[in-house]
Formats: structure tokens, C-alpha cells, sequence
């Protein structure tokens, strides 16, 4: 079976369905009234941020300075009960310091760990790339800070560390901010609160498949 | 316990209640010639084809007597629309997004030939490997070989309407190709031997005791069994599937998705979803294969603030979906290393070439028009016979398929032209609009076969009323009939004119016309 017939057939089909269609420029032919990327006006986009990730039963702790970063790590951990927590590689070191001295195991994912052993692991550890107020939405994507896609899945709990300065308005601005890492071709990851599922006469039930703890830890 | 389970959901074909082997006899599927002797690897589904269902309004007849089947859809209904409402009035511009959406579906449907080339080249460029399939016969052909490929018998899946509407899960069973659904309502669906009713909420017509005994029932048989002290608790049923389907995801070399939106300027696909099962199948097996529509694109990397507004604000009712995953082509180190695409037409084309009716390919399969929908709400997806069910199935799937079958027919007709779908629809599709194009375009099929009694009547009609007199006449010969009939409604026309009364009853000419009455009082 050669492809090539396959994707002839169908273009020559679109193109003979769009006869009607006589300017070729798609955007001289069909203008979109839409300014992209623009912020909303959202007033306190902090405390709406915090407002609307709570919302989806995740829990959100703020540090007031770096230096308070391992401790509040370590209390979450704790709080999840996690005995093992993978890290990504690039990871700031100093963030599982105290989590270590409280006798966690802690393991790097450099070189990779399996799918078996990491479903085995409690917790995941990892920065973030974009925060999203409206929706209370965070976007990983994926570089050294935040590791490969398997590790803030398999895990029950993830703890996400986003900068203040990372938080933004909304979907519109995330978009632009994520644009030049979807065009790099790394992976990206929206996460709106734990794993849930409706399915069931509509009643919302957090944790199906992916972590069904999450804890958001807003840094300076 | 529900005790009509069994009894209605799937129009007419009795759910096997005996799992596993030999529930698969008589079942035609993909090419219509598939030989059903071998051990089933997945639950069967209802015997027959969709397209083999009976038209609308015999289906919803049935449906509608069904009373657990008509508590559990107005539940559902009412909850979804309410939250629909709430959260897309939460944002000012919600109208100009809408607007948006819109334009963007029309740029890309209008050049749908460069931005497909464009999306190939990326995904090329990016190390996936594209298929073209005219047909669903075709789509299913790839599939099986890539899968067979990899020397493996299953696959796990995310929650697909293109891989439904190509009946892709019995080709791949007749291939001897297990595939698993891992969304809890597909998973609630294939373990009950049932067809989805809703595109979002596909096992929205079951309640929850319904779905402790299918899980108590069948779990055991595919893999991890069900706790045996399962009680109907939401939270308890969901557990129950996560430990079912962990199983299956850290098994699974090749996994088959979907794709809700394929970003034609970097190559890039996007799935959203809830529970993370997605994420799932996207992340740990080392091959992945997506289907998609060849409608499913979008122009740039930036549209997607638009579509990722509108989607879960008018599927769910929720600000944000939990999950939306990103991937473009093969990301070293990370998730499958072997990415395909296979870009279906499956009638798509033959759509677009109607532009009246085109506009149907903007649906980003949100389902807030069934959720609207006053008729949907009252029969259910089933009722429809197809895979698009409510107010967009009935635009859409006659115009995929191509409006040669009896069900297909029926469908346009399968609404009461209210417009509630046309004011939800985050596309602003205008269903009523193509509803009524259609219709027309029907009964001029109808017309042109056939002569007809209602052209004869409609004849008779146009001469009685063409003169007052004779108007007059017939009037009061009207009155006599209903005097020696005595009666005030008719329930049964004769003839082959009692498919009108079939579905209301007809109220007798009054005993004296308007102008006998005007003559005695004024005359």
C-alpha cells in the first residue's frame, strides 16, 4: 500500500470540497477578531491563583523567603506520608536538604529510573513553568528542573514549586509565555488540581490515575 | 439495585451478562466479515452496527419508557448545563471567544488542504511518521499493521470519538489485538458490554449502583479484580479502576489515542482530560499511535488560548480541565520513541464540500449542546444511532455518513429546532441552521423519487384555498364530520397518512367554521 495514494486522495477531496473558497492567503481569507495574548485584567493575581488551585482540593503553601523552601518541602512529605521521593535532575539541591535529614530516600532521576521502580516511589518533587490565576492552572514543561513526564505521574504526591514571578493572569498569557518552549518541541504538562474524575453521576472524585496529592509551594 | 440493567440500554440488543468467550457471535464490524470463532480478548460489545439502528423516533420510543435510564439523564443533564452556565459567564469575554473559536475553525476548514501539508511536514520534522486514511477501513488497516509491528496483542487507550467512529476496538479484536479503554466511563462502558450515550460522560446513562455490579462482574474476568466488599461509593468504584488499569498501563508497549487538537504550525498534539490516564498512555508504553480527524487542526500555536478557554468551560463546567498534555513528534529521553499519526478523512471531505453544512466540522466535541438539549435530556445518546449523539450528531454524523440509511434520515428530524444547542455551542455551530438545510435536503431526495401523497394533498390544499368559497365549503363540511363523529380528536389518520398521527393526536375541525359563526354573529 503506498501512503502517498492515500494523502493525494484525501487533499485532492479537500481541495475539490473548497472550490468555493477563491482567496489562497488564509488570513486575507478568513480574519480572526482576536488579540492574542493579551493579560486579563485580574487585580490580585496572587491571591486569585491561590484562591483557584485550593479550589481543586490542591493544597498551597507560600514561602516568604528561599531559606524556607526545604522545611516547608519536608512538611508536606510528611503530611503525605511519602517514605521515597524522586527528584528531576536539575532540581536545586538545596530544596530536599531537609526532607533528606529527616531520613527520606531521595533519588534523582539521573540516569533514568524504570517505570516499575518509579511506581513504586511516593512522591515527586519538581519546579514549574508557568502558573495560570484564572484557571489555577500550572504548566511544567518539562526542561531539567521539572524532569521527564513519567516522574510527576507515577508518584501519589507531587509538590510543584512555582516563582511568584512565573504566575500570570491567564490561559492567554501562558500561552505566549509556553509558545517558544512548545516551538523548542519539549513536552508541556497543564496540571489544574489532583486527578479527578466526574464519570460517576457527575460527582466529582479527586485522584483517579495521576498524583491524587498535590501541593503547590509558591516560592519568592 | 437497578433492576432494568439490562433491559434497554442497548436498543434492542440484550447485553451479555456471561463475559468473555463466545459473546462475540454474529457481530459484523469494520469490514463485515469478521469470523467470530476465536476466544474474545475484550468484553463484547451490543450485536450489530450502528448504522443498522432504527431510525429516531422508534429508538427514542423505546428509550423513553425506560425510567432509571430518563432519572439518570435528567440528572446528569441539569447538573452539567448548570455548571456550564456558571463558569462560562464567569469570564466578560466569553462572546468574543466563542467568536474566536469560530473564525479559527473557519480559517482552518476554508485551507484545510495547506494546513494539513504544513502539520505533516512538522510532524515529520519532529520524528513522528504520518498516515493518510481515506476510511475507517483503511484507518483500521494501518493501525493493525503498526500495532502488529511491535509483536504485542494489546493496547491500552485514552477516551477517543474517532477511534469509536471507526469501530476501531472490534477490527482490533478481530486482529486478535486486545484493546483497553482506561477513562472510567469507556472503562464502565466496554466491562458492561455497552455503547457510550454521551461524547463527555460516555457511561452517563448508569448509576452507580449499576457500576459496582459491572465492576464485581467483570473485573475479574480481564485482569485485576474488583475488592469484593466494593460498596457503590464514587471515591471506592474510582479506586477500583486504578488498581484495574495500573496493571495495564506499566504492561503496555503501544498505546492508541486521539487528539483534541493538532497545532498544524509546530506539528504539536494536545489531549485534554481529567484523570490522568491520558497522561498515562501518553508517558509509559514505547509507542504511540494518534488518530485523528483531519478537521481536528488548528492554525498556530497561539489558537490554542482560544480552544483551551472554550473546551472545558463548555464540556465539563470546569475552569480548567486537570491534564492537558503537549507533544510534538518524539521527545528524546522522555515518553514513546516511536511516534505515528494517522490523519483520517472518513467522510470529512464530503462535508466541507456542502457549505452550508461545513460548519459542522468547527465541533471541538465539547457536548454542551447535549447537555442543552431538551430531546437528548428526555431519550439519551443511544436513541440517536450513532456515534455523535444530541443536537451535533444529528448534523453531523448524516453528513459523515452520507445520508443513505434509514437512521440517518431520521436524525435531522430528531429535534424540536429550540436553538438552546446553537446558543451553548462554544463554535457557535448553527445546528437549527444546518438541522433545517438537512431536512431539505431530504425531502427534495424524497421528492424526487417519489410523487407522493403529501404533494397530492398539498395540491388539493392550494386549490381548496385559492377561493374563498371553496374554502368555505370545506369548512363546513369539515363540521359535519366532526358532528357524525362525535369526537374531538382523531388518533389515527387512514391510510399511509397515519405516520402523521403516530406521534400526536389530531384535534377535530370544530363543530362550526370561523365564518359560519361570523355569518350568524355579524351577518
Amino acid at each position: 500500500m503506498a501512503e502517498t495514494t492515500g494523502k493525494e486522495r484525501i487533499l485532492a477531496a479537500v481541495r475539490a470540497a473548497l472550490s468555493d473558497v477563491t482567496v489562497d492567503d488564509p488570513v486575507l481569507d478568513s480574519p480572526i477578531d482576536w488579540q492574542y495574548g493579551q493579560a486579563t485584567a485580574v487585580e490580585q493575581v496572587l491571591a486569585l491563583f491561590i484562591e483557584r488551585v485550593e479550589d481543586y482540593k490542591a493544597v498551597v503553601l507560600s514561602a516568604a523567603t528561599a531559606a524556607e523552601i526545604p522545611q516547608l518541602i519536608a512538611d508536606c512529605l510528611q503530611q503525605a506520608q511519602a517514605t521515597t521521593v524522586v527528584v528531576p535532575p536539575g532540581l536545586e539541591p538545596a530544596w530536599t536538604t531537609t526532607a533528606e535529614l529527616d531520613g527520606l530516600r531521595i533519588l534523582r532521576d539521573d540516569p533514568p529510573l524504570d517505570k516499575l521502580e518509579l511506581d513504586g516511589v511516593s512522591a515527586v518533587i519538581t519546579a514549574a513553568a508557568v502558573g495560570m490565576a484564572e484557571t489555577g492552572t500550572i504548566a511544567l514543561d518539562h526542561r531539567a528542573d521539572q524532569g521527564r513526564r513519567i516522574i510527576s505521574l507515577l508518584p501519589d504526591t507531587h509538590i510543584c514549586i512555582i516563582r511568584r514571578d512565573q504566575i500570570c493572569t491567564d490561559v492567554p498569557q501562558a500561552t505566549a509565555r509556553l509558545a517558544a518552549a512548545i516551538r523548542d518541541k519539549q513536552p508541556i504538562t497543564w496540571i489544574s488540581g489532583p486527578s479527578a474524575t466526574s464519570d460517576i453521576e457527575l460527582s466529582r472524585v479527586e485522584g483517579v490515575h495521576g498524583p491524587r496529592n498535590l501541593y503547590v509551594l509558591i516560592a519568592p | 439495585m437497578s433492576d432494568n440493567r439490562d433491559k434497554e440500554q442497548g436498543l434492542g440488543n440484550e447485553s451479555s451478562a456471561g463475559a468473555g468467550g463466545g459473546a462475540g457471535a454474529g457481530l459484523g464490524v469494520g469490514t463485515g466479515t469478521v469470523a467470530s470463532t476465536h476466544q474474545r480478548r475484550t468484553p463484547a460489545p451490543p450485536a450489530g452496527r450502528l448504522i443498522d439502528s432504527p431510525p429516531f423516533p422508534a429508538a427514542a420510543a423505546r428509550l423513553i419508557g425506560n425510567q432509571t435510564l430518563r432519572a439518570n439523564m435528567r440528572h446528569a443533564t441539569h447538573t452539567i448545563r448548570a455548571k456550564r452556565a456558571k463558569v462560562a459567564a464567569e469570564l466578560p469575554n466569553w462572546e468574543q471567544l466563542r467568536q474566536a473559536g469560530a473564525q479559527i475553525k473557519d480559517r482552518l476548514g476554508r485551507h484545510l488542504d495547506y494546513y494539513l501539508e504544513q502539520l505533516e511536514a512538522n510532524l515529520i520534522a519532529n520524528g513522528a511518521q504520518v498516515h493518510w486514511a481515506a476510511d475507517a477501513d483503511e484507518a483500521n488497516r494501518i493501525i493493525i499493521e503498526l500495532v502488529k509491528a511491535q509483536d504485542v496483542d494489546e493496547v491500552v487507550k485514552i477516551k477517543s470519538m474517532v477511534t469509536q467512529e471507526i469501530e476501531m476496538n472490534e477490527a482490533l479484536e478481530a486482529a486478535g489485538i486486545a484493546a483497553w479503554e482506561t477513562d472510567l466511563a469507556e472503562l464502565i462502558v466496554q466491562l458492561g458490554h455497552d455503547r457510550p450515550s454521551n461524547i463527555l460522560v460516555p457511561a452517563i446513562h448508569r448509576n452507580r449502583d449499576e457500576v459496582r455490579e459491572i465492576f464485581l462482574r467483570e473485573m475479574k474476568l480481564y485482569g485485576k479484580p474488583a475488592p469484593e466488599d466494593l460498596d457503590n461509593e464514587p471515591a471506592h468504584l474510582a479506586a477500583a479502576a486504578r488498581a484495574h488499569l495500573r496493571e495495564k498501563f506499566l504492561r503496555a508497549k503501544v498505546a492508541i489515542s486521539g487528539a483534541n487538537f493538532c497545532v498544524a504550525d509546530t506539528g504539536t498534539l494536545v489531549i485534554v482530560e481529567s484523570e490522568g490516564n491520558g497522561r498515562m498512555c501518553l508517558t509509559l508504553p514505547d509507542v504511540l499511535i494518534s488518530v485523528t480527524g483531519i478537521e481536528k487542526l488548528v492554525p498556530t500555536v497561539e489558537d490554542l488560548e482560544v480552544m483551551l478557554q472554550l473546551l472545558p468551560r463548555s464540556s465539563t463546567g470546569e475552569r480548567m480541565n486537570p491534564y492537558t498534555s503537549m507533544w510534538t513528534g518524539v521527545t528524546p529521553g522522555d515518553g514513546p520513541q516511536e511516534v505515528h499519526v494517522v490523519l483520517l478523512d472518513n467522510g470529512r471531505s464530503r462535508v466541507l464540500a456542502d457549505p452550508e453544512g461545513r460548519a459542522a466540522l468547527r465541533c471541538i466535541r465539547c457536548a454542551a449542546c447535549m447537555h442543552s438539549c431538551p430531546v437528548y435530556e428526555r431519550v439519551g445518546g443511544h436513541a440517536y444511532g450513532s456515534v455523535y449523539p444530541g443536537p451535533i450528531g444529528a448534523i453531523l454524523s448524516p453528513q459523515l455518513r452520507g445520508i443513505n440509511d434509514a437512521v440517518d434520515k431520521s436524525l435531522p428530524f430528531a429535534s424540536t429546532l429550540c436553538g438552546a444547542c446553537a446558543e451553548v455551542c462554544p463554535v457557535k455551530i448553527p445546528i437549527p441552521d444546518i438541522l433545517v438545510h438537512l431536512r431539505h435536503r431530504i425531502v427534495e431526495e424524497v421528492k424526487r423519487k417519489h410523487l407522493g401523497l403529501e404533494r397530492f394533498l398539498m395540491g388539493v390544499a392550494g386549490w381548496a384555498m385559492a377561493r374563498g368559497r371553496r374554502f368555505g365549503r370545506l369548512g363546513k363540511l369539515a363540521g359535519v364530520a366532526r358532528r357524525l363523529t362525535g369526537r374531538e380528536y382523531l388518533r389515527r389518520l387512514p391510510g399511509p397518512a397515519h405516520n402523521w398521527t403516530r406521534a400526536r393526536d389530531l384535534r377535530m375541525p370544530p363543530k362550526q367554521s370561523f365564518r359560519s359563526w361570523w355569518k350568524k354573529e355579524h351577518g
